[in-house]
């Protein structure tokens, strides 16, 4: 879009300063036009398109073993758990019982790529708002899941461990020891986390209050994940939809009525936690047996619409199949999490100074290859 | 009362700001602590993950031979296009006529390292490779042909 003249100046004293492209803030290509009046957010207009790789329209010239992989390149920090979604709701259309063994090992790597992803949500938190030293920290204990996911399922940030039906390989025999390991890991260090930022007076004064969003409004834009939670809405898809084996595990869904981003920060850390718990409990008993089940060697799918959603660590995944009987999706949509997410910011940040505005991303945690696909 | 409130925050922050530097401080003194790896300088030490997948690779045993019967499973699975592989008719000793692989392109460019292909080989002809340093100044060099001159079938792979 070319903008002219007249797009930038509107008032007397009022001007359009541009957030991004290439604004490390924005973690990405979002590029953000704002409508400033000294300081003061009047307007926020989120513009798209940087990083659109038609991800939806390549998958319906891909088999339904072939089209997840591209779902790793969508929020590629949960990647992981966008690759079930995709095997999940093949499953569901074939009716295939996915063994026992497959849905422990899912879930154990689901929950690790989650602490992963918020580790890295609280490093870069900590790092747009002007603390350096937190980054070091979390990456300590997230450079330790990645390295699980290395060894066992080939690769650290795009794992595509998923098949139909189950995973690819059998972990390795090490990989109970190795979680533990990482789990006590966290666990010693997680007070630092807290020494460090989330007790900072500093850091607490520049998230309290800032980016209020009502449980309302975070119902009319349809916002999911951590974001939704910390305005009180409960919409954690692991419990309201249990999927692959949730349904067995105990935890708590982390809701907060602050409203604030200082909520969202803090449901976020919470959250961290439940995932450990739910770790602990299926660690040790991995059940034995298959790790996938029979399916045939080119999948159809029977004519119709499928629909499955997952929980991401940002929020609701949808993966939505139109079927015509044939080898390939004849329509593939993907319902993310972020795009949804992305859309409250324009409310939110009306009325915030521009470096609210920072903390307001920060706290919602974009990932901007989601938002375009 | 608004003076002490003032006051009262710098203090907390200040204090609070104390602790995160007892943190860093802490770990500045412990150097046995240390967990980052100087990577181009630790080359001779670096060692991956036996499942990393950094490339596809194709070996070949003794007497230059490899196990690929030219059936384009991995073609056929690639998601996106990176395998191509041109087979040719060979005579055998016998005077029959046989396919076998010509020239085995990789593009690795394109490939994404997802493994689909190594998975669906029937033979385990191709195997994914820990070699991940594939940067180059052109283009071209990424196009590998990955069966060796001269090499063959293995007997008895079928």
């Amino acid at each position: 879009m070319i903008l002219g003249e007249e797009d930038y100046i509107t008032e007397e004293g009022e001007f359009v300063v541009n957030m991004g492209p290439q604004h490390p803030s924005t973690h990405g290509v979002l590029r953000l036009k704002v409508w400033l009046d000294g300081e003061t957010i009047k307007k926020v207009e989120p513009h798209l398109g940087y990083i659109h790789r038609s991800i939806e329209k390549m998958s319906e010239s891909l088999s339904y073993r072939q089209y997840g992989y591209l779902t790793s390149r969508m929020d590629y920090l949960s990647a992981h758990i966008n690759n079930l979604a995709c095997a999940l709701v093949v499953e569901k259309a074939l009716q295939v019982e996915v063994p026992a063994r497959a849905q422990a090992i899912r879930i154990i790597i689901g929950e690790l790529t989650r602490i992963g992803s918020h580790l890295l949500w609280f490093a870069s938190a900590g790092l747009d708002l002007g603390g350096v030293t937190p980054f070091f920290y979390a990456f300590r204990e997230r450079e330790a899941i990645n390295s699980i996911m290395d060894e066992n399922c080939g690769a650290r940030l795009t794992q595509n461990f998923m098949v139909p039906g189950g995973i690819v390989y059998d972990v390795r025999p090490d990989f109970q020891s190795r979680v533990k390991e990482v789990l006590k890991q966290f666990k010693d260090n997680f007070h630092e986390y807290n020494e460090i930022l989330t007790g900072n007076v500093i850091f607490q004064n520049r998230l309290k209050d800032v980016g209020i969003l009502t449980k309302e409004d975070a119902i009319a834009f349809g916002c999911t994940g951590p974001t939704a939670r910390a305005s009180g809405l409960s919409c954690d898809i692991r419990k309201m939809y249990p999927y692959d084996g949730y349904e067995k595990l105990q935890f708590d869904e982390v809701i907060s009525t602050g409203c604030d981003s200082w909520a969202r920060y803090e449901v976020r850390m919470a959250e961290m936690l439940q995932s450990v718990r739910i770790i602990e409990q299926l660690i040790d008993n991995i059940p034995e047996g298959d790790i996938v089940a029979k399916t045939k060697n080119v999948i159809k799918l029977p004519k119709g619409e499928f629909y499955q959603r997952v929980e991401t660590a940002r929020g609701e995944l949808g993966v939505y199949i139109v079927s015509d009987g044939g080898a390939s999706p004849y329509r593939c949509k993907y319902r993310s999490p972020n795009f949804a997410n992305l859309s409250a910011i324009p409310h939110i940040a009306r009325g915030y100074k521009i470096g609210d505005l920072i903390a307001i991303m920060a706290t919602i945690d974009l990932i901007i290859p989601d938002i375009d696909r | 009362m608004f003076i002490k409130e003032y006051f009262g925050t710098i203090f907390k922050s200040i204090k609070s700001l104390l602790t995160g530097m007892k943190l860093t401080g802490y770990y500045f003194t412990h150097l046995n602590k240390i967990v980052t790896e100087e990577y181009p300088d630790n080359r001779a030490t670096l060692k991956m993950a036996e499942r990393f997948r950094g490339e596809v690779i194709m070996p070949h045993d003794e007497k230059n031979e490899h196990q690929c019967t030219g059936c384009q499973s991995c073609e056929l699975s690639c998601p996106n296009g990176s395998i191509k592989i041109i087979t040719k008719q060979e005579i055998q000793a016998d005077g029959k006529k046989k396919k076998r692989i010509d020239t085995w392109v990789y593009h690795l460019d394109m490939c994404t390292m997802c493994g689909m292909c190594v998975e669906a080989c029937p033979t385990t002809a191709i195997l994914m490779g820990n070699e991940f340093e594939h940067s180059q100044y052109e283009k071209k060099y990424l196009k590998k042909v990955l069966n060796k001159p001269g090499s063959r079938l293995k007997d008895g792979v079928e």
